[in-house]
């Protein structure tokens, strides 16, 4: 198992390398970025000041140097104007937009998205799973019907429609606190349980609204599982030996399903990222969201380049963490795995 | 008390619906430490008396008429149809305990053997951690696990099929029940392995003064194991009485006709001359050896030799009968000679058709292979899985012709009407889908397909095995039948001697990659030398209460080749070569 972990770690590091070098040329890829104009400017200008200044700067980010050393540079693997000072010394690089460095910006939004994806996921499981389960146990009925309706109009409804929907309704009904992750007063505030507090409270709208669609998916997806266990034989001997059925469903045909329930973690984030972007907008979350999309206009490439590297980081953290709860949860993925 | 019965069931009827019933007024006694044996094909219901005495029916099943009363140690009777759900889990595992045919998936594939059953242990008995465990040790001992502690922490996946089945019965017996319902115990199991699991139920039937009712197919099971015996078709029972006098004197039709189609080990063949002299094909230094798995946490498992030097000759019009246990290569042979995988290096595989060529079939290339596959055709075991469920039996018979190009549009719907009354069928069901024919049926379609481009040798992979007994008859039937009218040869791979012996020439018998003896058939059943061909004789049961099985004939050649009698004896690559001891009988030991 340690192998494993070590062998599955390795596998990620490679896989990290290569992504990274995708984002960094994709992020390259168009011209015009917001260095280039500025320098651009500054030269046009014809000033020595400005002149000199266009110079400082395209030395300062190793503009001069080629495609390849930039990235090294950016990477941290190759010495830059300022000796090794990339991603993995720490240095994340200026955002030229903000002007202020990316590490500034990011360090509260890295944190808030982390909390909010977990506590999605977390939303759609504990959701999901209960109502997955009772829908398949009682196929065809009543609250089957009513699962799957909720599970539709979850899957039909645009997230952002929800997200504008509750953004007005949200604080009427329900007297939750809508827009923002926290009260105004906590911003840029140490960490504090009435920090943490005013989080979680507004913390509850937007889960609903990003965790709705996938726990959708997941309770169809659950539901269709958890019926094809329920007909195999091994849960007629469960009940042969005079098993309660819900605890035979629950200690046997449940345990099946949750197969591809697991696996899926890995799949989520990436799409929890992606589909909160939009929702992060409209309810004016500090995720890396907004961020990375007016980055991503701007071509603020330090800026942009990091928010894509670390989301694909979290992806691949979610799938290591999957496929090891897959092998702890099913011990044939186990024995294939060692040796006979 | 012996005159009261331990469970009573009058006039008992499951019906999915109105005018669906499965089982119709079926009436059975059952005193304490009797076996019953209801007895009867597919679909006739037996399984469904077993399901509703423990109310555990499928979904839309029901009892709507009759009474099942099981005998409370008060001498009361409990009404087990109107009985309330919570003392029905006090039965069902405990007083009655029920045992099923697939032991892979009765048991969950993700728990492990020992908290499966000490699972029963706790439900019914109270007992838990140490007190359960050594309990459990005990029993798997009992049942006849090699290695207690292993079976303990082993999963299902980890066993044979034989050990799973002993799993299960642990399981059954792990609340000391009253009655066991055993539902095809030994089905899905090898003959050697079903007869040593059936001594074993006895055994403990014995040991524990346990009642059973056994439902299975097989008369010869029947023969060897039941006091009573209730015979089902289409829901009703259509005879009852003592074992012995409903085998020795049946008083319906069906039951006898069931007894005539229970394949039997022959007394005594007519000789078949030496039809190998002209070979269709011939096989010689066939091997195959997969090579180890790469396993996810690194490792790789061990190489596994799968067929080992096999030689093989199938002579013109000659059936030669392949004959093994699950994993003894026999399939992988058949694979090999069709190509659909190539053998290990120095294999020597040659075809010679009616024209006369010789085709190395080893060292073909692809459009030598298609050409050689219109000559050899497979038939393979599972109808069910082996045609297109899209596909009209007009397009999986003419589907071979479109493949090779045979005839325009109505030639070939021509030569499937043709080919549909060949093997019995009508070609007014041409437009027909396979889901509407019966297992049998559906067979005969397969066998259509394969005689679709006229072939000269058909490969028979287990064809009856997923069949009903008197479905088996008939489609034996029509094997023969074609051979005779087409010049057909055959090679035909059962795990059941009693199967072969009715359409064999000669019989292959392999073990462990290897083939240990071969002989023209009437030799094989008169003079048997192999101590595992003698324990596949031993071990076939039949219906025939006089032939009780030979358990001890089946000890001695039913284990690995190292546990042998010498001079067959060997261990590992050391194989002793094949010896002829009469002409044609060939066996494998010492000199």
């Amino acid at each position: 198992m340690l192998g494993f972990i070590l062998r599955r770690s390795v596998t990620m590091v490679w896989t990290l390398l290569i992504v990274s070098v995708l984002i960094f040329v994709i992020v390259n890829l168009p011209p015009g970025d917001i260095l280039s104009n500025q320098i651009h400017q500054l030269n046009a200008s014809g000033e020595a000041a400005s002149v000199a200044r266009a110079r400082f700067l395209a030395s300062q980010y190793a503009l001069d140097a080629p495609m390849w050393q930039q990235y090294l540079i950016w990477m941290g693997f190759w010495p830059g104007p300022n000796g090794f000072s990339g991603i993995l010394q720490g240095d994340f690089g200026w955002s030229f937009e903000l002007d202020r460095p990316v590490r500034d910006i990011l360090s509260e939004a890295l944190w808030m998205t982390v909390v909010l994806n977990l506590t999605t996921i977390l939303f759609v499981y504990v959701v999901a799973l209960p109502l997955g389960a009772i829908a398949a146990v009682r196929a065809n009925s009543w609250i089957d019907y009513l699962a799957t309706f909720v599970g539709y109009v979850g899957l039909a409804t645009p997230n952002f429609l929800l997200a504008i929907v509750l953004y007005h309704k949200g604080a009427e009904w329900f007297g939750l606190p809508v827009g923002g992750l926290m009260g105004r007063e906590f911003a840029g505030q140490p960490l504090s349980l009435d920090k943490i507090l005013d989080i979680a409270a507004h913390l509850v709208v937007p889960v609903i609204v990003i965790g709705t669609s996938g726990m959708a998916a997941m309770v169809r997806r659950l539901r269709a599982n958890l019926l094809d266990e329920l007909g195999k034989p091994y849960v007629v001997t469960a009940i042969a030996k005079g098993l309660h059925p819900a605890r035979a469903v629950v200690k046997y045909p449940l345990r099946m399903a949750l197969n591809p329930f697991v696996a899926d973690i890995g799949n989520m984030l990436p799409q929890l990222v992606s589909g909160s972007v939009l929702v992060s907008v409209v309810m004016g979350l500090q995720t890396i969201g907004p961020v990375l999309l007016s980055a991503l206009k701007s071509q603020d490439y330090f800026l942009s380049g990091f928010i894509l590297l670390f989301v694909s980081a979290l992806t691949l953290v979610g799938m290591l963490i999957s496929d090891l709860l897959l092998a702890l949860l099913d011990p044939r993925i186990r024995f294939v795995a060692r040796s006979r | 008390m012996r005159g009261e019965p331990l469970l009573s069931v009058e006039g008992l009827t499951v019906s999915f619906g109105p005018g669906l019933e499965v089982v119709r007024e079926v009436d059975l006694a059952l005193r304490p430490g009797e076996t019953l044996a209801i007895v009867g094909e597919s679909g006739s219901g037996k399984t469904m008396i077993g399901k509703a005495i423990m109310r555990i029916l499928p979904r839309g099943a029901r009892v709507t008429v009759g009474r099942v009363t099981l005998r409370n140690p008060d001498g009361g009777r409990a009404e087990l149809t109107t009985l309330p759900e919570r003392h029905m889990r006090a039965i069902r595992g405990g007083r009655i305990a029920m045992i099923f045919q697939e032991p892979m998936s009765s048991l969950s594939p993700l728990h492990r053997i020992g908290s499966q059953v000490a699972e029963v242990m706790w439900l019914h008995r109270r007992m838990a951690g140490a007190q359960a465990r050594r309990h459990c040790l005990e029993l798997f001992a009992e049942v006849g696990f090699p290695d207690p502690e292993r079976a303990w922490a082993a999963y299902p996946f980890e066993l044979s099929g034989g050990l799973r089945q002993r799993a299960m019965i642990a399981m059954a017996m792990a609340g000391r029940p009253e009655l066991l319902i055993a539902d095809e115990p030994t089905t899905a199991l090898d003959v050697t392995t079903q007869a040593q699991v059936l001594d074993l139920m006895k055994r403990l039937q014995a040991g524990h003064g346990m009642a059973m009712i056994l439902i299975t197919h097989d008369l010869g099971v029947v023969a060897n194991m039941a006091d009573t015996v209730l015979v089902m078709r289409r829901g009703r029972v259509v005879e009852s009485g003592p074992m012995a006098e409903v085998l020795a004197h049946p008083g319906h039709g069906y039951t006898r006709a069931l007894i005539d189609a229970a394949p039997e080990i022959p007394e005594r063949l007519p000789d078949a001359g030496d039809p190998a002299g002209d070979p269709v094909l011939w096989a010689r230094g066939l091997s195959k050896t997969y090579a180890g798995r790469q396993g996810l946490f690194g490792g790789r498992t061990r190489p596994v030799a799968a067929v080992r030097d096999v030689a093989i000759a199938v002579g013109r019009g000659e059936t030669l009968a392949l004959v093994g246990e699950s994993g003894s290569g026999k399939s992988t042979v058949a694979r090999l000679l069709l190509r659909a995988e190539d053998p290990d290096p120095g294999a020597e595989i040659v075809f010679r058709g009616r024209d006369g060529r010789r085709i190395e079939v080893a060292a073909m290339d692809r459009a030598a292979l298609k050409e050689f596959r219109r000559k050899v055709q497979i038939v393979f075991q599972d109808p069910y899985a082996a045609l297109s469920p899209r596909m009209s039996v007009l397009d999986i018979l003419t589907e071979p012709l479109r493949i090779h190009g045979i005839g325009d549009r109505d030639e070939q719907r021509a030569r499937a009407a043709e080919l549909m009354q060949l093997v019995g069928l009508s070609p007014d069901h041409l437009g027909r889908f396979p889901h509407a024919f019966s297992g049998g049926q559906r067979q005969r379609i397969s066998i259509a397909r394969a005689l679709a481009l006229n072939p000269e040798l058909l490969i028979c992979d287990e064809p009856t095995s997923a069949l009903d007994v008197s479905v088996q008859a008939q489609v034996l039937d029509l094997l023969r039948d074609l051979r005779a009218g087409m010049g057909l040869s055959y090679l035909f791979i059962s795990h059941d001697l009693a199967v072969v012996a009715e359409l064999a020439d000669r019989v292959a018998v392999m073990r462990a990659g290897r083939i240990v003896e071969q002989a023209p058939a009437a030799q094989l059943f008169a003079n048997p030398r192999h101590p595992y061909t003698m324990a596949l004789i031993a071990a076939s049961p039949e219906p025939d209460p006089g032939r009780r099985l030979d358990l001890a004939a089946v000890a001695r050649g039913a284990g690995p080749p190292e546990s042998w009698p010498e001079p067959f004896r060997y261990a590992g690559d050391h194989a002793p070569g094949l010896i002829e001891i009469e002409p044609g009988h060939y066996v494998r030991c010492a000199a």
